[in-house]
Protein backbone atom coordinates (compact mmCIF):
# COMPACT_ATOMS: atom_id res chain seq x y z
CA UNK A 1 0.00 0.00 0.00
CA UNK A 2 1.54 3.15 -1.39
CA UNK A 3 -0.74 6.66 -0.80
CA UNK A 4 2.07 9.08 -1.65
CA UNK A 5 1.25 11.47 -4.70
CA UNK A 6 3.95 13.04 -6.41
CA UNK A 7 2.76 16.21 -6.44
CA UNK A 8 0.40 19.01 -5.05
CA UNK A 9 -0.97 19.58 -9.04
CA UNK A 10 -1.87 15.64 -9.06
CA UNK A 11 -3.43 15.59 -5.65
CA UNK A 12 -6.15 18.30 -6.16
CA UNK A 13 -6.44 17.05 -10.33
CA UNK A 14 -9.98 15.21 -9.13
CA UNK A 15 -11.35 17.43 -7.68
CA UNK A 16 -14.82 18.53 -9.47
CA UNK A 17 -16.85 21.22 -9.58
CA UNK A 18 -19.30 21.45 -6.73
CA UNK A 19 -17.61 19.23 -4.60
CA UNK A 20 -17.87 19.79 -0.74
CA UNK A 21 -14.28 20.33 0.34
CA UNK A 22 -13.64 20.66 3.34
CA UNK A 23 -10.65 22.67 4.31
CA UNK A 24 -8.34 22.08 7.41
CA UNK A 25 -7.22 25.08 9.59
CA UNK A 26 -8.11 27.85 12.08
CA UNK A 27 -6.99 31.57 11.33
CA UNK A 28 -3.27 30.69 9.24
CA UNK A 29 -2.69 27.30 11.50
CA UNK A 30 -2.39 24.46 9.54
CA UNK A 31 -4.39 25.55 6.18
CA UNK A 32 -2.62 23.62 3.55
CA UNK A 33 -1.57 26.47 1.51
CA UNK A 34 0.52 24.65 -1.37
CA UNK A 35 -2.94 22.42 -2.53
CA UNK A 36 -5.23 25.36 -2.11
CA UNK A 37 -2.60 27.04 -4.28
CA UNK A 38 -2.54 24.26 -7.10
CA UNK A 39 -6.06 23.96 -6.58
CA UNK A 40 -6.41 27.60 -7.42
CA UNK A 41 -3.85 27.21 -10.26
CA UNK A 42 -5.94 24.38 -12.16
CA UNK A 43 -8.88 26.30 -12.05
CA UNK A 44 -7.67 29.03 -14.07
CA UNK A 45 -5.92 27.04 -16.26
CA UNK A 46 -8.89 24.71 -16.81
CA UNK A 47 -12.01 26.46 -15.40
CA UNK A 48 -12.20 24.06 -13.14
CA UNK A 49 -13.21 23.09 -10.45
CA UNK A 50 -16.02 25.61 -9.88
CA UNK A 51 -19.03 25.94 -7.93
CA UNK A 52 -17.49 24.43 -4.47
CA UNK A 53 -19.02 24.63 -1.28
CA UNK A 54 -15.91 25.12 1.17
CA UNK A 55 -16.31 24.06 4.80
CA UNK A 56 -13.37 26.31 7.26
CA UNK A 57 -13.79 27.56 10.49
CA UNK A 58 -13.16 31.26 8.67
CA UNK A 59 -13.64 32.43 5.09
CA UNK A 60 -10.02 34.02 4.39
CA UNK A 61 -7.48 36.22 5.17
CA UNK A 62 -6.01 38.79 2.71
CA UNK A 63 -5.32 37.23 -0.72
CA UNK A 64 -4.12 33.79 -0.24
CA UNK A 65 -5.21 30.52 0.52
CA UNK A 66 -9.05 30.08 0.83
CA UNK A 67 -9.42 34.05 0.16
CA UNK A 68 -7.08 33.24 -3.44
CA UNK A 69 -9.95 30.72 -3.97
CA UNK A 70 -12.74 33.43 -3.75
CA UNK A 71 -11.29 35.90 -5.44
CA UNK A 72 -10.50 33.41 -8.08
CA UNK A 73 -14.60 32.71 -8.20
CA UNK A 74 -14.44 29.04 -7.32
CA UNK A 75 -16.31 29.12 -4.29
CA UNK A 76 -20.80 28.63 -4.33
CA UNK A 77 -20.69 28.72 -0.78
CA UNK A 78 -19.10 28.74 2.65
CA UNK A 79 -20.12 26.88 5.61
CA UNK A 80 -18.20 28.00 8.48
CA UNK A 81 -18.08 29.98 12.20
CA UNK A 82 -16.13 33.21 11.79
CA UNK A 83 -16.24 34.71 8.23
CA UNK A 84 -14.19 38.05 9.63
CA UNK A 85 -10.83 37.94 9.96
CA UNK A 86 -7.97 41.08 10.16
CA UNK A 87 -8.14 41.32 6.16
CA UNK A 88 -11.59 40.40 4.86
CA UNK A 89 -11.87 41.67 2.07
CA UNK A 90 -12.26 38.69 -0.35
CA UNK A 91 -14.94 36.75 1.39
CA UNK A 92 -17.09 40.19 2.45
CA UNK A 93 -17.31 41.32 -1.12
CA UNK A 94 -18.15 38.54 -2.82
CA UNK A 95 -20.96 38.11 0.32
CA UNK A 96 -21.79 41.46 0.00
CA UNK A 97 -22.50 41.05 -4.30
CA UNK A 98 -24.21 38.26 -3.30
CA UNK A 99 -22.12 35.63 -5.45
CA UNK A 100 -21.24 33.56 -2.28
CA UNK A 101 -23.77 31.63 -0.11
CA UNK A 102 -23.11 31.77 3.71
CA UNK A 103 -23.81 29.00 6.14
CA UNK A 104 -23.31 30.24 9.33
CA UNK A 105 -22.87 27.44 12.25
CA UNK A 106 -21.53 28.07 15.70
CA UNK A 107 -18.13 26.84 16.22
CA UNK A 108 -18.77 23.90 18.93
CA UNK A 109 -21.42 22.95 16.43
CA UNK A 110 -19.52 23.20 13.00
CA UNK A 111 -16.61 20.65 14.66
CA UNK A 112 -19.73 18.17 16.12
CA UNK A 113 -21.18 18.24 12.66
CA UNK A 114 -17.88 16.87 10.86
CA UNK A 115 -17.20 14.79 13.59
CA UNK A 116 -20.64 13.42 13.43
CA UNK A 117 -20.46 13.19 10.07
CA UNK A 118 -16.81 11.11 9.85
CA UNK A 119 -18.62 8.78 12.85
CA UNK A 120 -21.91 7.68 10.80
CA UNK A 121 -24.41 9.54 13.01
CA UNK A 122 -27.23 11.44 10.85
CA UNK A 123 -27.80 14.10 13.65
CA UNK A 124 -27.21 14.73 17.24
CA UNK A 125 -29.01 17.28 20.07
CA UNK A 126 -27.22 20.19 21.38
CA UNK A 127 -27.74 23.37 23.83
CA UNK A 128 -25.91 25.56 21.56
CA UNK A 129 -27.80 28.26 19.61
CA UNK A 130 -31.11 27.63 21.59
CA UNK A 131 -33.46 30.64 21.04
CA UNK A 132 -31.13 32.53 19.22
CA UNK A 133 -31.84 33.03 15.43
CA UNK A 134 -29.41 30.03 14.14
CA UNK A 135 -31.86 27.71 15.59
CA UNK A 136 -34.49 28.87 12.91
CA UNK A 137 -35.50 25.87 11.53
CA UNK A 138 -34.02 23.39 13.63
CA UNK A 139 -36.35 20.82 15.61
CA UNK A 140 -36.08 21.51 19.05
CA UNK A 141 -36.53 19.00 21.61
CA UNK A 142 -36.45 19.14 25.50
CA UNK A 143 -34.60 16.29 27.77
CA UNK A 144 -34.29 16.03 31.01
CA UNK A 145 -35.92 19.72 31.14
CA UNK A 146 -33.47 21.35 29.06
CA UNK A 147 -34.48 22.30 24.95
CA UNK A 148 -31.78 20.66 22.43
CA UNK A 149 -31.63 21.51 18.92
CA UNK A 150 -31.29 18.99 16.59
CA UNK A 151 -28.53 19.75 14.17
CA UNK A 152 -27.42 17.34 11.13
CA UNK A 153 -24.21 15.35 10.07
CA UNK A 154 -22.01 17.14 7.53
CA UNK A 155 -19.61 15.52 5.41
CA UNK A 156 -17.55 16.27 2.39
CA UNK A 157 -16.12 14.31 -0.84
CA UNK A 158 -13.11 15.65 -0.30
CA UNK A 159 -10.63 16.86 2.78
CA UNK A 160 -7.34 19.22 2.32
CA UNK A 161 -5.82 18.74 5.61
CA UNK A 162 -1.86 20.06 6.29
CA UNK A 163 -0.21 17.46 8.69
CA UNK A 164 3.82 17.49 9.79
CA UNK A 165 4.79 13.81 8.98
CA UNK A 166 2.57 11.49 7.10
CA UNK A 167 3.74 7.87 5.85
CA UNK A 168 2.58 5.93 2.90
CA UNK A 169 -0.05 4.62 4.79
CA UNK A 170 -1.42 7.44 5.26
CA UNK A 171 -0.89 8.17 8.84
CA UNK A 172 -0.47 12.19 10.25
CA UNK A 173 1.04 13.72 13.12
CA UNK A 174 0.22 17.41 13.16
CA UNK A 175 2.75 20.74 14.32
CA UNK A 176 1.31 22.28 17.19
CA UNK A 177 -1.97 23.41 17.27
CA UNK A 178 -2.25 23.21 13.37
CA UNK A 179 -4.23 20.17 14.47
CA UNK A 180 -7.57 21.78 15.06
CA UNK A 181 -9.67 20.65 12.25
CA UNK A 182 -7.53 18.17 10.25
CA UNK A 183 -8.48 14.82 12.33
CA UNK A 184 -12.11 15.61 12.07
CA UNK A 185 -11.78 16.50 8.59
CA UNK A 186 -10.32 13.21 7.60
CA UNK A 187 -12.65 11.45 9.19
CA UNK A 188 -15.72 13.14 6.99
CA UNK A 189 -14.65 13.35 4.00
CA UNK A 190 -15.00 10.42 1.35
CA UNK A 191 -11.01 11.76 0.26
CA UNK A 192 -8.74 13.04 2.43
CA UNK A 193 -5.57 14.51 0.69
CA UNK A 194 -2.70 15.14 3.56
CA UNK A 195 -0.12 17.76 2.79
CA UNK A 196 3.18 16.39 4.97
CA UNK A 197 6.09 18.14 5.68
CA UNK A 198 7.98 14.92 5.60
CA UNK A 199 7.06 11.94 3.81
CA UNK A 200 8.21 8.74 6.18
CA UNK A 201 8.04 4.98 5.74
CA UNK A 202 5.49 2.82 7.28
CA UNK A 203 7.05 2.33 10.80
CA UNK A 204 9.20 5.48 11.60
CA UNK A 205 6.03 6.93 12.99
CA UNK A 206 5.60 5.48 16.10
CA UNK A 207 2.07 3.92 16.56
CA UNK A 208 1.13 5.76 19.53
CA UNK A 209 2.42 9.07 18.40
CA UNK A 210 0.06 8.88 15.49
CA UNK A 211 -2.62 11.03 15.37
CA UNK A 212 -5.07 10.57 12.45
CA UNK A 213 -4.82 6.56 11.61
CA UNK A 214 -4.40 6.00 7.52
CA UNK A 215 -7.50 4.44 7.14
CA UNK A 216 -9.13 8.05 7.31
CA UNK A 217 -6.43 9.27 4.61
CA UNK A 218 -6.57 8.57 1.00
CA UNK A 219 -3.42 10.35 -0.44
CA UNK A 220 -0.31 12.23 0.75
CA UNK A 221 1.56 14.22 -1.05
CA UNK A 222 5.22 15.50 0.42
CA UNK A 223 5.40 19.97 0.58
CA UNK A 224 9.05 20.21 2.05
CA UNK A 225 8.93 23.70 4.24
CA UNK A 226 5.64 24.43 3.96
CA UNK A 227 4.22 28.41 3.65
CA UNK A 228 2.28 29.11 7.13
CA UNK A 229 -0.37 31.35 5.98
CA UNK A 230 -0.35 34.15 8.34
CA UNK A 231 3.35 34.16 8.15
CA UNK A 232 2.34 34.53 4.70
CA UNK A 233 0.03 37.22 4.79
CA UNK A 234 2.44 39.26 7.70
CA UNK A 235 5.09 38.68 5.00
CA UNK A 236 2.98 40.37 2.35
CA UNK A 237 3.47 38.13 -0.65
CA UNK A 238 0.14 36.87 -2.27
CA UNK A 239 -0.95 34.12 -4.14
CA UNK B 1 -19.21 59.79 36.56
CA UNK B 2 -16.40 57.88 37.74
CA UNK B 3 -15.91 54.71 36.78
CA UNK B 4 -13.28 51.70 36.28
CA UNK B 5 -10.87 51.48 33.46
CA UNK B 6 -10.83 48.06 31.76
CA UNK B 7 -7.95 47.19 33.46
CA UNK B 8 -9.64 47.76 36.34
CA UNK B 9 -12.96 45.41 35.50
CA UNK B 10 -10.86 42.77 34.54
CA UNK B 11 -8.49 42.83 37.37
CA UNK B 12 -11.90 42.47 39.64
CA UNK B 13 -12.99 39.99 37.01
CA UNK B 14 -9.69 37.92 37.90
CA UNK B 15 -10.26 37.92 41.50
CA UNK B 16 -13.34 35.48 41.72
CA UNK B 17 -11.47 32.89 39.53
CA UNK B 18 -11.39 29.78 41.91
CA UNK B 19 -8.08 28.17 42.40
CA UNK B 20 -7.74 25.32 39.59
CA UNK B 21 -10.14 26.30 37.26
CA UNK B 22 -10.62 25.70 34.00
CA UNK B 23 -11.32 29.15 32.27
CA UNK B 24 -11.96 29.94 28.53
CA UNK B 25 -11.26 34.05 27.77
CA UNK B 26 -13.65 35.60 25.06
CA UNK B 27 -11.63 36.98 22.66
CA UNK B 28 -10.57 40.85 22.95
CA UNK B 29 -11.12 42.47 26.36
CA UNK B 30 -11.99 39.37 28.15
CA UNK B 31 -8.45 38.22 27.16
CA UNK B 32 -7.35 41.07 29.62
CA UNK B 33 -8.43 39.12 32.70
CA UNK B 34 -5.41 36.61 32.38
CA UNK B 35 -3.16 39.29 33.65
CA UNK B 36 -4.56 39.77 36.93
CA UNK B 37 -4.75 36.19 38.60
CA UNK B 38 -3.92 36.06 41.97
CA UNK B 39 -0.12 35.34 42.87
CA UNK B 40 -0.17 31.62 43.94
CA UNK B 41 -3.40 30.56 42.43
CA UNK B 42 -3.05 28.29 39.27
CA UNK B 43 -5.97 28.77 36.24
CA UNK B 44 -5.42 26.61 33.31
CA UNK B 45 -6.76 28.72 30.11
CA UNK B 46 -8.30 27.24 26.97
CA UNK B 47 -8.31 27.88 23.54
CA UNK B 48 -11.02 27.49 21.74
CA UNK B 49 -8.86 26.12 18.20
CA UNK B 50 -7.21 23.55 20.65
CA UNK B 51 -5.17 24.28 23.16
CA UNK B 52 -5.53 24.05 27.59
CA UNK B 53 -2.43 25.72 29.45
CA UNK B 54 -1.84 28.59 27.41
CA UNK B 55 0.38 31.42 28.18
CA UNK B 56 0.56 34.90 27.55
CA UNK B 57 1.96 36.31 24.33
CA UNK B 58 5.35 35.84 23.37
CA UNK B 59 8.33 38.46 22.54
CA UNK B 60 8.11 40.37 19.28
CA UNK B 61 9.87 38.00 16.70
CA UNK B 62 9.39 35.20 18.74
CA UNK B 63 5.86 34.02 17.64
CA UNK B 64 5.14 31.08 16.18
CA UNK B 65 1.69 31.38 14.51
CA UNK B 66 0.50 27.35 15.04
CA UNK B 67 0.32 28.45 18.66
CA UNK B 68 -2.37 30.84 18.81
CA UNK B 69 -5.14 31.82 20.86
CA UNK B 70 -8.84 31.67 19.30
CA UNK B 71 -8.46 36.14 18.24
CA UNK B 72 -5.55 34.46 15.94
CA UNK B 73 -2.99 36.12 18.48
CA UNK B 74 0.39 34.91 19.00
CA UNK B 75 0.14 33.06 22.56
CA UNK B 76 2.66 30.04 23.99
CA UNK B 77 2.26 26.66 25.87
CA UNK B 78 2.71 26.63 29.90
CA UNK B 79 4.46 23.41 31.17
CA UNK B 80 1.71 20.87 31.26
CA UNK B 81 0.03 22.31 28.13
CA UNK B 82 -1.83 19.97 25.87
CA UNK B 83 -2.76 19.88 22.16
CA UNK B 84 -6.14 18.43 20.81
CA UNK B 85 -8.62 18.84 17.83
CA UNK B 86 -11.68 21.00 17.48
CA UNK B 87 -14.19 18.08 18.38
CA UNK B 88 -12.28 17.65 22.03
CA UNK B 89 -11.89 21.31 22.37
CA UNK B 90 -15.61 22.03 22.34
CA UNK B 91 -16.68 18.72 24.53
CA UNK B 92 -14.82 20.14 27.07
CA UNK B 93 -16.93 23.59 26.22
CA UNK B 94 -20.00 21.62 25.78
CA UNK B 95 -19.59 18.77 28.09
CA UNK B 96 -19.64 21.13 31.04
CA UNK B 97 -16.07 21.01 31.52
CA UNK B 98 -14.71 24.74 31.66
CA UNK B 99 -15.76 26.18 34.95
CA UNK B 100 -16.15 29.66 33.72
CA UNK B 101 -16.08 31.60 30.71
CA UNK B 102 -15.89 35.37 30.48
CA UNK B 103 -17.21 37.06 27.26
CA UNK B 104 -17.77 40.28 26.21
CA UNK B 105 -21.51 41.99 25.83
CA UNK B 106 -23.25 44.14 23.72
CA UNK B 107 -26.51 43.50 26.95
CA UNK B 108 -26.53 41.26 29.32
CA UNK B 109 -31.19 41.00 29.94
CA UNK B 110 -32.18 40.50 34.08
CA UNK B 111 -32.88 37.18 32.66
CA UNK B 112 -29.53 36.47 31.75
CA UNK B 113 -29.58 36.48 28.18
CA UNK B 114 -26.82 37.94 26.42
CA UNK B 115 -26.57 39.45 22.96
CA UNK B 116 -22.57 40.08 22.16
CA UNK B 117 -22.29 38.48 18.12
CA UNK B 118 -23.97 40.94 16.20
CA UNK B 119 -25.48 44.33 16.59
CA UNK B 120 -29.03 44.01 14.19
CA UNK B 121 -28.94 42.40 10.99
CA UNK B 122 -26.15 44.32 9.74
CA UNK B 123 -22.82 43.24 8.07
CA UNK B 124 -21.37 39.87 7.69
CA UNK B 125 -22.43 37.81 10.46
CA UNK B 126 -20.07 36.15 12.31
CA UNK B 127 -20.75 33.63 15.60
CA UNK B 128 -17.95 32.21 16.41
CA UNK B 129 -17.36 29.84 19.80
CA UNK B 130 -19.44 32.10 21.96
CA UNK B 131 -22.91 30.29 21.57
CA UNK B 132 -21.04 27.40 22.80
CA UNK B 133 -19.48 28.97 25.57
CA UNK B 134 -22.28 30.57 26.98
CA UNK B 135 -24.29 26.98 27.31
CA UNK B 136 -21.62 24.70 27.81
CA UNK B 137 -19.25 26.35 30.35
CA UNK B 138 -20.51 25.88 34.03
CA UNK B 139 -20.56 29.50 34.70
CA UNK B 140 -20.70 32.41 32.75
CA UNK B 141 -19.39 35.85 33.28
CA UNK B 142 -19.60 39.40 31.38
CA UNK B 143 -16.98 42.33 31.67
CA UNK B 144 -18.04 45.84 30.05
CA UNK B 145 -18.53 49.38 30.37
CA UNK B 146 -22.07 49.70 32.21
CA UNK B 147 -23.04 51.70 29.11
CA UNK B 148 -22.36 51.74 25.40
CA UNK B 149 -19.95 54.25 23.78
CA UNK B 150 -23.39 56.96 23.33
CA UNK B 151 -24.62 56.16 26.97
CA UNK B 152 -27.63 53.81 26.09
CA UNK B 153 -27.72 51.00 29.20
CA UNK B 154 -26.23 47.64 28.29
CA UNK B 155 -27.76 45.78 31.60
CA UNK B 156 -31.45 45.80 30.28
CA UNK B 157 -35.01 44.20 31.14
CA UNK B 158 -34.45 42.80 27.35
CA UNK B 159 -31.98 42.48 24.91
CA UNK B 160 -32.79 44.16 21.72
CA UNK B 161 -29.98 42.72 19.69
CA UNK B 162 -29.94 38.97 18.88
CA UNK B 163 -29.16 36.40 21.21
CA UNK B 164 -25.89 34.59 22.04
CA UNK B 165 -27.83 32.33 24.65
CA UNK B 166 -30.40 32.15 26.89
CA UNK B 167 -30.39 32.31 30.60
CA UNK B 168 -26.89 31.93 30.58
CA UNK B 169 -24.93 35.13 32.63
CA UNK B 170 -24.73 34.88 35.94
CA UNK B 171 -22.63 38.00 37.01
CA UNK B 172 -21.66 41.23 35.10
CA UNK B 173 -18.88 43.26 36.14
CA UNK B 174 -18.67 46.62 34.78
CA UNK B 175 -17.17 49.88 34.92
CA UNK B 176 -19.36 50.59 37.91
CA UNK B 177 -20.71 47.60 39.87
CA UNK B 178 -20.78 43.67 40.14
CA UNK B 179 -24.33 42.57 39.15
CA UNK B 180 -25.54 39.31 39.96
CA UNK B 181 -28.66 37.49 37.73
CA UNK B 182 -30.32 35.70 40.19
CA UNK B 183 -34.47 34.26 39.76
CA UNK B 184 -34.62 36.42 36.48
CA UNK B 185 -33.37 40.35 38.26
CA UNK B 186 -30.57 42.05 38.44
CA UNK B 187 -29.15 41.73 42.48
CA UNK B 188 -26.33 44.61 43.13
CA UNK B 189 -23.04 42.96 45.13
CA UNK B 190 -20.81 45.76 44.58
CA UNK B 191 -20.62 49.41 43.51
CA UNK B 192 -17.70 52.31 43.15
CA UNK B 193 -18.71 54.09 46.57
CA UNK B 194 -18.27 57.65 44.22
CA UNK B 195 -21.36 56.34 42.28
CA UNK B 196 -24.82 56.66 43.97
CA UNK B 197 -27.44 54.32 43.73
CA UNK B 198 -29.63 56.56 42.03
CA UNK B 199 -26.89 57.67 39.55
CA UNK B 200 -26.06 53.86 39.25
CA UNK B 201 -29.61 52.81 38.34
CA UNK B 202 -30.52 55.67 36.11
CA UNK B 203 -27.72 54.68 33.95
CA UNK B 204 -29.22 51.13 34.12
CA UNK B 205 -32.19 49.74 31.79
CA UNK B 206 -33.72 47.42 33.89
CA UNK B 207 -34.35 47.51 37.97
CA UNK B 208 -31.16 46.75 40.17
CA UNK B 209 -32.29 45.22 43.46
CA UNK B 210 -30.42 45.35 46.32
CA UNK B 211 -29.68 42.72 49.48
CA UNK B 212 -27.92 43.09 52.79
CA UNK B 213 -24.59 42.22 51.60
CA UNK B 214 -23.97 45.14 49.15
CA UNK B 215 -20.17 45.92 49.15
CA UNK B 216 -18.12 48.57 47.92
CA UNK B 217 -16.38 47.84 44.22
CA UNK B 218 -12.63 48.66 44.89
CA UNK B 219 -9.61 47.69 42.96
CA UNK B 220 -5.98 48.81 43.55
CA UNK B 221 -4.74 52.05 42.60
CA UNK B 222 -3.04 52.71 39.44
CA UNK B 223 -5.47 50.00 37.31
Amino acid sequence: MDKSIDSVEAAVADIEDGAVVMIAGFGGSGIPVELLHALVARFRATGHPTGLTVVNNNAGTGAVGIAAMLDAGMIAKVICSFPRSSQPQAFQRRYEAGEVELELVPQGTLAERIRAGGAGIPAFYTATGVGTELAAGKPVETFDGRDYLRERWLKADVALVKGALGDRHGNLTYRLAARNFAPIMAMAATTTIAQVTRLVEPGEIEPEQVVTPGIFVQGVVEVPEPAQEEALIRSGEVA
Amino acid sequence: MEKLSSAGIAWRAAQDIPDGAYVNLGIGFPEMVARFQPEGQHVTYHSENGILGMGPAPQEGEEDWDVINAGKKAVTLLPGASIFHHADSFAMVRGGHIDLAVLGAYEVAETGDLANWRIGSRGVPAVGGAMDMVTGARRVAVVTDHVTKTGAPKLVERCSNPLTGVGCVARVYTSLAVVDVADGRFVLREKLAAVSMEALQAVTGAKLHVERDLRELRVPEGL
